[in-house]
């Protein structure tokens, strides 16, 4: 494959890595998170999330190199499924973007920073 | 310093992330911080969004992005051909969406409206909307 062709992808790409501990289920998410990006992510949460027999869900955004409100979506929707089972969702490693988007949101109120 | 581009792309989501390169590389020469250039980037990417989402809901048509720079101000105008917006007031209301759904934030004004300096936006229903926005680079 040509390379600049696999840069550009790698750097659109987004990925999320699963594990789970402590009765949560911890969603490690690298690369751009925007409305391309949440369907796939939404789908493969989801189907983690219900395999994984846990009630809570940590997200990590160490490696989101960038997000938009598209994310805040895809958090909100996760919230409900967790919610709906009497768990939590905490949010790890947000950088000052992230919280930005989170306090406009009002999401503080409802998941853990 | 004055510039100006203009780049028209179909109304696909796959294009939301070139159209943030666009914005960053346009604004680049006028030596912005990297918060800067992450507020310009988070409010094109919500524009462009809105455009593809809202103004063509997923239908086909063209995203027009034109770029001003002048000063130490950067413009970015995002104007679709899509449905346009009844209520502008009412779709500028923090957590407003027509489309909860899909689960959409109904955040994108709002967070344009915090990121850049200015948010103006005019739209004919029937015939689109565009988005304009300003922000000062350097005022730290």
């Amino acid at each position: 494959m040509n390379k600049i062709k696999k840069t550009y992808e790698r750097m659109n790409e987004v990925e999320a890595k699963f594990k789970v501990s402590d009765n949560a289920l911890t969603v490690k998410l690298s690369g751009e998170i925007d409305a391309q990006s949440v369907g796939v992510l939404r789908r493969k949460i989801d189907v983690e999330y219900d395999c994984s027999a846990v009630k809570n869900m940590i997200f990590d955004f160490k490696e989101v190199n960038f997000m938009d409100s598209s994310g805040i979506g895809l958090i909100i929707g996760r919230y409900k499924r967790v919610a709906a089972l009497g768990g939590y969702v905490k949010i790890k490693n947000a950088n000052k973007t992230l919280k930005r988007i989170i306090e406009l949101s009002g999401l503080g109120r409802i998941v853990r920073l | 310093m004055t510039n100006h581009i203009k780049v028209e792309f179909e109304a696909k989501e796959s294009n939301v992330g070139l159209a943030r390169i666009v914005a960053v590389g346009f604004m680049a020469p006028l030596d912005p911080t990297i918060d800067e250039a992450e507020d310009v980037k988070v409010a094109v990417s919500e524009a462009v969004t809105n455009a593809i989402v809202h103004g063509y809901e997923g239908r086909e048509g063209v995203v027009f992005l034109e770029a001003f720079s002048y000063d130490n101000t950067v413009m970015f105008s995002v104007r679709d051909r899509g449905c346009g917006i009844e209520d502008i007031n009412k779709a500028r209301e923090p957590l407003f969406t027509t489309k909860p759904q899909e689960e959409r934030s109904g955040l994108g004004f709002t967070v344009m409206e915090s990121f850049m300096d200015s948010l103006h936006i005019e739209s004919v229903v029937g015939d689109g909307t565009t988005v304009t926005m300003t922000k000062r680079i350097g005022s730290r």
